[in-house]
């Protein structure tokens, strides 16, 4: 009992509390299980905020463990380890904080399965809590490979018309990289001879050339998530074809553990191969955030737009965090939460029209802000968050990523910096395209093709509000005083960045 | 015969006088009654089992050297008489419902199971090719079962005439090492192996030879050709048997032949035994990819199945991994068995008379019409493809773990890479029971889903807590001489 007590544990598997309670609900009981499912993922909200209550934010260790053995027999040495860091404790409230606004957006859009639907969104939530939270590379390894089992189903069950495609795909993509990180994996566990992440970065001392090789297996996987340029393609599908609800949380949650398991393990555990790494991964990056942003602004269907410029958010993201200095990983730290509010909030607004149209086509709006006056409002305020509008929270992230990156003394030269304010520019771009072509301008076909199935396009309802405004608190929250949520990071990123210091000097 | 060597056979003796009983027993048996005797043959099952539970820890060696009771028999022994009672929850209503329900299959399995068990506490190589027979020559007349199918016909002749061929090359494999070393007792062959007079050559070509016959039992590739069409055309609960059973066997005597008798051929023997496996991952699960027939697909993912097994021995010779890669092998063993076990169950379920039910398409809406027995199917899928929260996901890292000690980095790249094609075709399954519409049929069976349900739940809950399975089998040591 002590054991579920535990802040940490008690988050992590509470979710599985409301999948029990949901196995014994008729699957005709719709709005009961969907009471459940919401209740669950809020009652967990308000455990992770307790969690938080008790986080101490000027200390840079882990805490809140939650340590015991599990395996430690015939040379294995397995522990079940969780325990949160400034690192990762913004990450575990941004999951616990999106679970209910995603569950909420699904009232009406699912209509089918609705219980298997729950059940496998609650599981999803347990899976990314556990990734965030996992301090030994066995347990991080089942929690991150379960992950890919609820977000498999959810897409192909409940996805559009390619969903099969877009699953497998999604699956296999993500598989490709895991397996290399078990390699990884194994032989820290062989050659160090423990599992736990704090144990393996106090002994270090891994030889250069096999950490550059531990470093690419590691890469491989986070790389595939995040994802970076080249390795993105699997993401259009994933987004185009999931759920709405889906989305956000792919979006919103499941792409931050690629960067954060850049951030927790390959700088952590192999420093020396990070710094050599550093400048292909700031090309990489900034491929990624001019690719991206070049590619969404010629999309013709506004999911599509959505998706692709989580490529370049995201590059703005490994850019920051591979500056190596303080700005930089706190930038990107920052800019990881950014991106899950105004990207997740994007997609639920999307999903909001799309429900009433059945269309995401670009070309088939108009003029929407005339008759969609709450809709076009809101969604002006994430257009210009998502574009990095000072005053909203995009911006924070991203400037303080730029100047991480024009200091970086990892890359040595401020030209990715620069390059990359372009890729600022081109989101101003393909954002106000998409904001210009759908909601301003004369009115789109759709409307009177929507009256043709004698249906009114309406404004958002109560419902679709509540759903969105605690994302719209915090983008003006981050955007106007960040401070609170810097300095639960600070602490954790300098004690990251000690042994970079010593390596790069400083 | 002494006590002790009475004690180190007991088990095995005492499931072949159950087995004789059973047959005589079966012969004035009233027609109609026959399912009685599945019920006898569980407990026949059932005793031995506790027979060889209440001699673990024990290690003894008798008839002169002949046969071994030690942790790695004890252990070995304990899975196949699991195989062999699962095998009759199994077959008890398919038997029935295919009409083939003759109490001599039971009988037949017995004695199946005392040729596993004798084979796998062999010490002496006259013995080893003893249990072989004893283990083989049930299965050739077990596969033909279904005398009212040609195919099933088809699959036991083939089986019997390749598995005859296999058995050649054991024979003339221990000829030569007879021819090598005057002896054909692991304890004669070893200090023959130390005596500078003894022939080398001819007793490499000779293990060479044991190699590639149990290479055929155990169904690596090359030697695989037999196993999609045995297995498919077999009846399916004994395909289930051969799958987990035999193939345990099999591997069981090449560890213990190559394990004590050749560890300093290693460094020749190594690269082989690599290039065996790895190819048997790659054949068997790229093949697997193109099957429509779903005992046919989980033919090739056994043979792929096999190369993850085999992979474990290959670092056998280095003594520091020895126990990491027999613990390694063992455990994936009991997780393939378990897993195998249980998809073979759900094949059961589905598959109907004159061999319908069998295409991958017909299990269609599963997810949505039986969502139990499809949760059950997607548990083994996952098993079998190394995912969470599985005894396969933990086998896997255990089997990883025997290579990346043993430093042979390519062979585990290759293992991770063939794991990930084989996700493909066992994420199918799943598409094909949750995404698609349809409207499966499945049999009537409660025996049957029990022993499924039990087999999932063995491969959940292990898979959270495996300290005991690792511990036991890291503690099942070979007898080295």
């Amino acid at each position: 009992m002590n054991f579920l007590l535990e802040p940490l544990n008690l988050v992590t598997f509470f979710p599985l509390l409301g999948v029990l309670v949901l196995l014994f609900i008729k699957s005709e009981a719709k709005n009961t299980i969907r009471w459940v499912a919401l209740g669950t993922a809020l009652v967990n909200f308000g455990i992770s905020l307790w969690a938080l209550s008790m986080f101490n934010s000027s200390n840079p260790d882990l805490q809140l463990a939650s340590q015991y053995s599990w395996i430690q027999v015939a040379g294995w040495n397995i522990q079940y380890y969780l325990a949160v860091d400034g690192l990762s404790i913004l990450l575990v409230l941004l999951t616990t904080f999106l679970t209910p606004i995603a569950i909420l957006s699904t009232w009406t859009a699912i209509e089918d399965r609705v219980k298997d639907f729950m059940v496998f969104f609650l599981m999803l939530e347990v899976g990314m809590l556990g990734v965030f939270l996992a301090q030994d590379l066995f347990l991080f390894y089942i929690f991150w490979e379960f992950t890919l089992i609820p977000m498999y189903f959810l897409i192909g069950i409940w996805g559009g018309p390619n969903r099969l495609y877009a699953a497998v795909k999604f699956f296999l993509y993500t598989m490709a990289g895991s397996i290399l990180m078990l390699l990884a994996i194994l032989w820290l566990g062989v050659n160090q001879g423990t599992f736990s992440v704090p144990e393996l970065v106090l002994k270090g001392g891994i030889p250069a050339d096999v950490q550059l090789w531990l470093f690419i297996a590691f890469a491989a996987a986070f790389a595939i998530k995040v994802p970076m340029w080249p390795l993105h393609s699997w993401l259009p599908d994933a987004h185009v074809e999931a759920p709405t609800a889906g989305s956000v949380i792919l979006a919103g949650v499941l792409l931050k553990m690629g960067t954060y398991g850049f951030l927790r393990f390959n700088l952590q555990l192999f420093p020396e191969a990070a710094v050599k790494a550093a400048p292909t991964i700031a090309v990489l990056a900034v491929i990624g955030i001019l690719y991206g942003a070049a590619v969404s602004y010629s999309q013709k269907d506004v999911k599509k737009l959505v998706a692709y410029s989580s490529v370049s958010h995201l590059g703005f993201v490994m850019l920051g965090m591979f500056a190596l200095n303080a700005q930089g990983i706190e930038g990107a730290i920052l800019q990881m939460i950014n991106h899950g509010l105004s990207t997740g909030a994007l997609f639920l607004m999307v999903g909001m029209i799309y429900e009433q149209t059945h269309t995401r086509e670009i070309a088939v709006y108009g003029g929407l802000w005339k008759i969609t006056p709450i809709y076009g409002s809101l969604m002006l305020i994430v257009a210009l968050s998502s574009m990095g509008l000072p005053g909203l929270n995009g911006f924070v992230g991203e400037f303080t990523i730029l100047l991480g990156a024009f200091g970086s003394k990892a890359f040595g030269t401020p030209i990715y910096a620069i390059l990359s304010a372009i890729g600022v520019i081109l989101a101003a771009i393909y954002i106000l395209y998409m904001f210009q072509k759908m909601f301003l301008g004369p009115v789109g076909k759709i409307v009177e093709e929507v009256k043709h199935h004698g249906h009114e396009l309406r404004d958002l309802n109560a419902r679709e509000i509540i759903t969105l405004l605690p994302l719209l608190v915090f983008i003006f929250w981050i955007g106007l005083y960040p401070a609170p949520f810097f300095n639960l990071i600070a602490p954790a990123v300098d004690k990251l960045l000690i042994p970079f210091r010593a390596i790069l000097g400083g | 015969m002494t006590q002790i060597d009475f004690y180190t056979i007991m088990p095995i003796s005492v499931l072949v006088l159950c087995a004789s009983l059973l047959l005589l027993l079966e012969a004035f048996y009233p027609k109609g009654k026959q399912k009685q005797i599945a019920f006898f043959a569980a407990f026949g099952f059932a005793l031995t089992l506790g027979l060889s539970i209440s001699q673990l820890g024990n290690s003894y060696s008798g008839f002169g050297g002949m046969v071994v009771l030690d942790g790695f028999s004890n252990f070995l022994n304990i899975l196949f008489l699991i195989t062999g009672l699962l095998g009759v929850a199994l077959a008890s209503g398919y038997l029935q419902r295919m009409n083939i329900n003759k109490g001599e299959y039971y009988v037949l399995m017995m004695f199946s199971v005392a040729g596993m068990m004798l084979m796998s506490q062999a010490t002496d190589l006259i013995i080893t090719f003893l249990a072989l027979e004893l283990l083989s020559i049930p299965l050739y007349v077990l596969a033909a079962f279904a005398l009212n199918r040609t195919e099933s016909e088809e699959a036991g002749i083939k089986y019997f005439l390749l598995g005859s061929y296999a058995t050649g090359f054991i024979v003339f494999g221990i000829a030569l090492i007879f021819g090598a070393t005057a002896t054909t007792s692991f304890a004669g062959i070893v200090a023959a192996i130390a005596q500078p007079a003894t022939n080398l050559t001819l007793l490499l070509v000779g293990g060479g030879l044991v190699l590639v016959g149990f290479g055929f039992k155990v169904a690596t590739v090359p030697f695989h050709m037999w196993t999609p069409d045995v297995y498919q055309g077999a009846p399916t609960s004994v395909t289930a048997f051969m799958a987990a059973g035999a193939k345990a066997a099999g591997f069981s005597a090449l560890l213990r032949i190559f394990a004590t008798l050749f560890p300093s051929f290693a460094a020749d023997l190594m690269p082989i035994l690599a290039v065996l496996s790895a190819l048997t991952m790659i054949v068997g699960n790229i093949t697997a990819i193109a099957q429509t027939d779903i005992k046919r697909m989980l033919g090739y993912s056994s043979i792929a199945q096999a190369g993850y097994i085999l992979m474990a021995f290959v670092p056998f010779g280095d003594p520091a991994i020895r126990a990491t890669a027999v613990a390694a092998g063992l455990f994936y063993l009991v997780a393939y068995t378990i897993t195998s076990f249980g998809s073979w169950g759900v094949v059961i379920g589905l598959e109907r008379e004159e061999g319908k039910g069998l295409d991958i398409n017909d299990y269609a809406g599963l997810g949505k019409k039986y969502p139990w027995l499809a949760l059950a199917m997607t548990v083994f899928m996952f098993s079998l493809a190394g995912l969470p929260p599985t005894l396969g996901l933990v086998g896997k890292f255990y089997l990883f773990r025997a290579i990346m000690e043993g430093k042979l980095y390519w062979l585990a790249l290759i293992g991770v890479i063939t794991s990930l094609i084989s996700a493909y075709y066992y994420l199918r399954v799943i598409v094909i029971m949750y995404f698609k519409n349809g409207d499966p049929i499945i049999n009537k069976d409660n025996l049957l889903y029990m022993s499924i349900a039990l087999c999932v739940v063995i491969t959940v809950v292990l898979s959270f807590m495996p300290s005991f399975l690792f511990s036991w089998a890291s503690n099942a040591m070979l007898t080295m001489f």
